[in-house]
């Protein structure tokens, strides 16, 4: 009787009493789950590539970093600073690229938001379902499909003569290609974009408190406007985020509209170069290291800041959804 | 003539530092079928779910002691066999979507890589199906997914499965809470007519099903084995108060 | 009283008639393209266009047949890089779903889906094209297969944590080892879902051009060999169209309409396997 009770104890110590030895524990059990051979490689092999796959980005990282040193040693802070963009006496300053980018960028936005917003209304909350629904969702998709480098051509040839058409009305240098070129051009691809996470944020709010703002006699205007925007508003302006770091990525498209101009652009309708369509333009035509490292260091911060977006807007997002919920 | 087949002793699991199961013995005769039952949250799914080792895919699961199958403690053997020997329906029925009614029924061999001949297929197929009633339902549609079958008929079909794999004791957790009145009938009278062949251990949180199906009842009250015995003696006449209470309906 | 009623009224009219007008607005564009594309291209589009080589400025006729075999290489490249790994990561991310590690995993994927596609297309000029010394078909498609990656192992992740949990535990319990049930169950039940997304993914890489400018670079000639310079269509619609001649333009404008259809074909089928075949439970 006495040892079957110090049996008993001695079990219920091992396994359970202890405080310390939960990790004790975990090793066990990661052990024991190990049934076969076949099961301990096969599961090595996932977190093999796993954490190949987390190497690869930490990789993709340090290169850039590293191979633009001969850059960041060479100008330091003065390469955000600096309105030069010379490859001939190599004078490298960025400062009319990052002004191009969030020109560009920010005009597209403003475009993109009524429209996108609108969209994400028509299609989350006026007619969920439907033959001019199905067509505006649809055409969405299809939009958000299309190639970039379409978008650029597409742009070359219509929207680049109706700007110039503007330009000419309006008594400005005629010379369609521009900042305001791009940023329409990228307005008109980024909408899809921001359309499609709107209506989800929006399809993603409780319908009965629509219905409880409907009960109590509001027009339709009256719920969007009190009861959804209030609702969805950090949603709807993470998705604004995130669709602006795709237009601050967005490269083909700009490069082929913008005007290639490595000046500081003095108006909306100056050609320029933004961050993305410089790479572009020059990095095939690089000749000195110094050169290709100031390309890449413009590379590396726009993999920082599209990153900082992306990874912003996302929590903002995942923040929401657990809100909701 | 009762022979005992599973012995559970001194049996303790958990999860992390929080105990479910506490000090756990009682044993499981050949050819009876043996209810768990109790409130929920009692442990009684963790006690089914450690008898074939599916308790240790949980997160943090911890335990100790023994279950002996056969004489043999089944913790010191290769879980895969284990399972093999012990079949487990579930409480929702989750035929394989992927696969055909046939395919369902010999899945166990399909997925362990088993190969068979056709004949020998036809046999176990035709076998289990017979055995669970489907038979005269699906002869006609054995190439069909399993998903399109009734809730009934799916969760006889996963009970199919697990005979096809001709186990020594069949473990169900709560087979019949997703399912119609009708359906559970047919389930609970399939019950009857498997225990001539195997061993049963059932787990229901319906004491009205216990009484009518089983021939052992175990009580699990707090992670612990409050009374075991025969179902009508228990039913009966228990000898413990708390059983006595949770039978009149006191708490649930 | 009738007054604020017939106004408020007056004015959800207005919004609604506002947000129809904007969200259809926004799809002309749509329409735009496709009529531009299928105007100017369908003249240049015959059978010499898809199995010719071009030719140069001045002469009549040739085609585009060195874009097309180059656009599948490097897809295939990709494809070939991107699918096995991707799938793995998909499936460690969605049977790890807690652990620290997934969570870090997951944020760099988030990372990598973000790099704008000029950066990949560094990375693949510093890592592939420098050492080796020359553009090449593989430094494109492994530029594209980063881009892929985070598509399919995020299409591959989602699609396998919406399996429901019953479905592995019926098959542990028949004693199935653990990969057996992951490659046999777990997997072929996401299956749909899993090459749909890879469908999405080569639909979006088909069409990628700034990554190629200086990795696959583009090639007049036809290429076979994946460590020389390849021409893709998405290569050739930058490079025709950006140039002063009006004949090249209208290559231009056919090549725009291949790819379209391209990739137009691409998510259509992933959208059908998506739904037709879709594994009910």
């Amino acid at each position: 009787m006495k040892n079957e009770e110090k049996k008993q104890n001695h079990n219920q110590e091992i396994c359970h009493l202890n405080p310390d030895s939960e990790i004790f524990f975990r090793i066990r059990a990661f052990f024991r789950t190990q049934h076969s051979p076949a099961d301990f490689v096969f599961r090595t092999i996932l977190l093999f590539s796993g954490i190949m796959l987390f190497l690869l980005i930490l990789s993709i990282f340090c290169s850039l970093i590293i191979n633009s040193m001969p850059s960041i040693k060479a100008f330091g802070l003065k390469f955000f600073t600096g309105t030069v963009w010379d490859p001939v006496f190599e004078q490298f300053g960025a400062l009319p690229f990052v002004a191009g980018t969030l020109l560009t960028s920010f005009i597209a936005i403003i475009i993109t938001i009524p429209f996108s917003i609108a969209i994400s209304i028509y299609l989350g909350e006026f007619s969920k379902s439907g033959a001019y629904s199905g067509l505006l969702k649809n055409s969405i998709d299809l939009l958000a499909g299309v190639p970039s480098v379409v978008y650029g051509f597409f742009g070359i040839f219509v929207i680049v003569p109706a700007v110039r058409y503007i330009q000419i009305r309006f008594n400005i240098a005629p010379y369609g290609v521009g900042i305001l070129t791009a940023s329409i051009v990228l307005s008109v691809m980024i909408i899809p974009f921001a359309a499609s996470l709107g209506r989800e944020i929006i399809e993603m709010i409780p319908s009965e408190i629509k219905q409880a703002a409907y009960a109590l006699g509001s027009t339709r205007y009256e719920v969007v406007r009190h009861v959804i925007f209030p609702y969805a508003k950090s949603g709807l302006i993470a998705g604004i985020l995130l669709a602006l770091g795709r237009a601050i990525g967005e490269t083909m498209a700009v490069t082929m509209v913008i005007g290639n101009s490595n000046m500081m652009p003095k108006t909306i309708f100056a050609p320029a170069n933004t961050m993305a369509s410089i790479i572009a333009n020059e990095f095939t035509e690089a000749v000195s290291n110094l050169h290709l490292s100031s390309l890449i260091e413009i590379g590396v911060v726009l993999f920082i800041v599209t990153t900082i977006i992306s990874i912003a807007g996302k929590i903002i997002i995942r923040k929401f959804a657990v809100h909701i919920s | 003539m009762e022979n005992e087949l599973l012995i559970v002793q001194n049996f303790y699991a958990g999860f992390g530092r929080c105990n479910i199961l506490k000090d756990i013995n009682f044993t499981v005769y050949q050819n009876k079928i043996t209810a768990i039952m109790g409130p929920s949250g009692c442990g009684k799914t963790t006690m089914i779910r450690c008898i074939n080792r599916m308790h240790e895919f949980s997160p943090g699961a911890t335990y100790s002691g023994k279950i002996l199958l056969h004489g043999e403690d089944i913790y010191s053997m290769n879980p895969i066999l284990v399972r093999r020997k012990i079949g487990m329906v579930f409480q929702r029925p989750n035929p394989f979507p992927t696969m055909s009614i046939y395919d369902n029924v010999i899945s166990g061999f399909i997925l362990n890589g088993i190969k068979l001949q056709k004949q020998e297929k036809d046999k176990i197929v035709i076998n289990s199906l017979k055995k669970v009633g489907l038979w005269e339902e699906v002869k006609d549609s054995l190439h069909r997914r399993g998903t399109f079958l009734s809730g009934g008929q799916q969760q006889r079909l996963c009970i199919a499965r697990a005979l096809a794999m001709n186990p020594d004791v069949i473990l169900l957790d709560e087979p019949t809470s997703s399912l119609d009145p009708k359906s559970t009938l047919m389930i609970e009278k399939l019950l009857e007519e498997l225990k001539q062949t195997t061993t049963i251990i059932i787990v229901t949180h319906n004491t009205a099903q216990a009484a009518r199906i089983s021939d052992y009842v175990a009580f699990l009250y707090l992670g612990e084995l409050i009374e075991y015995g025969a179902t009508k003696k228990i039913f009966t006449a228990p000898e413990h108060k708390k059983t006595e209470e949770y039978l009149t309906g006191k708490f649930s | 009283m009738m007054e604020t009623i017939n106004k408020r009224i007056f004015k959800d009219r207005l919004f609604t008639i506002i947000v129809v007008v904007l969200a259809f607005t926004a799809c002309l564009p749509l329409l735009g393209i496709l009529t531009f594309v299928i105007k100017n291209g369908l003249s240049a589009i015959n059978v010499e266009f898809f199995i010719r080589l071009p030719k140069p400025v001045g002469e009549h006729g040739g085609g585009i047949s060195n874009a097309i075999i180059g656009t599948f290489i490097v897809v295939l490249i990709a494809f070939i890089i991107a699918t096995p790994v991707s799938l793995l990561t998909g499936v460690y991310l969605s049977e790890n779903r807690k652990s620290v590690f997934s969570e870090v995993l997951r944020v760099s994927i988030d990372v990598l889906a973000s790099i704008p596609s000029i950066v990949i297309g560094i990375i693949a000029y510093l890592w592939i094209v420098k050492p080796m010394k020359s553009f090449s078909a593989l430094s494109g498609g492994c530029a594209l297969a980063m881009i892929m990656l985070p598509v399919i192992i995020k299409s591959t992740e989602e699609t396998l944590n919406m399996l429901p949990l019953t479905l592995r535990e019926a098959s542990f319990a028949l004693g199935v080892p653990y990969y057996r049930t992951i490659l046999k169950v777990i997997i072929p039940a996401g299956l749909s879902g899993i090459i749909t997304g890879i469908l999405i993914a080569i639909a979006r890489i088909a069409g990628e051009t700034a990554p190629l400018l200086f990795t696959a670079f583009g090639n007049p000639f036809m290429n076979f060999n994946i460590t020389k310079p390849v021409n893709t269509l998405p290569l050739v619609v930058f490079n025709y169209s950006t140039s002063p001649y009006e004949q090249w333009h209208t290559i231009a404008w056919a090549a725009a309409l291949v790819l379209l259809i391209i990739v137009f074909t691409f998510t259509l089928i992933a959208r059908i396997i998506s739904k037709k075949w879709k594994t009910s439970f």
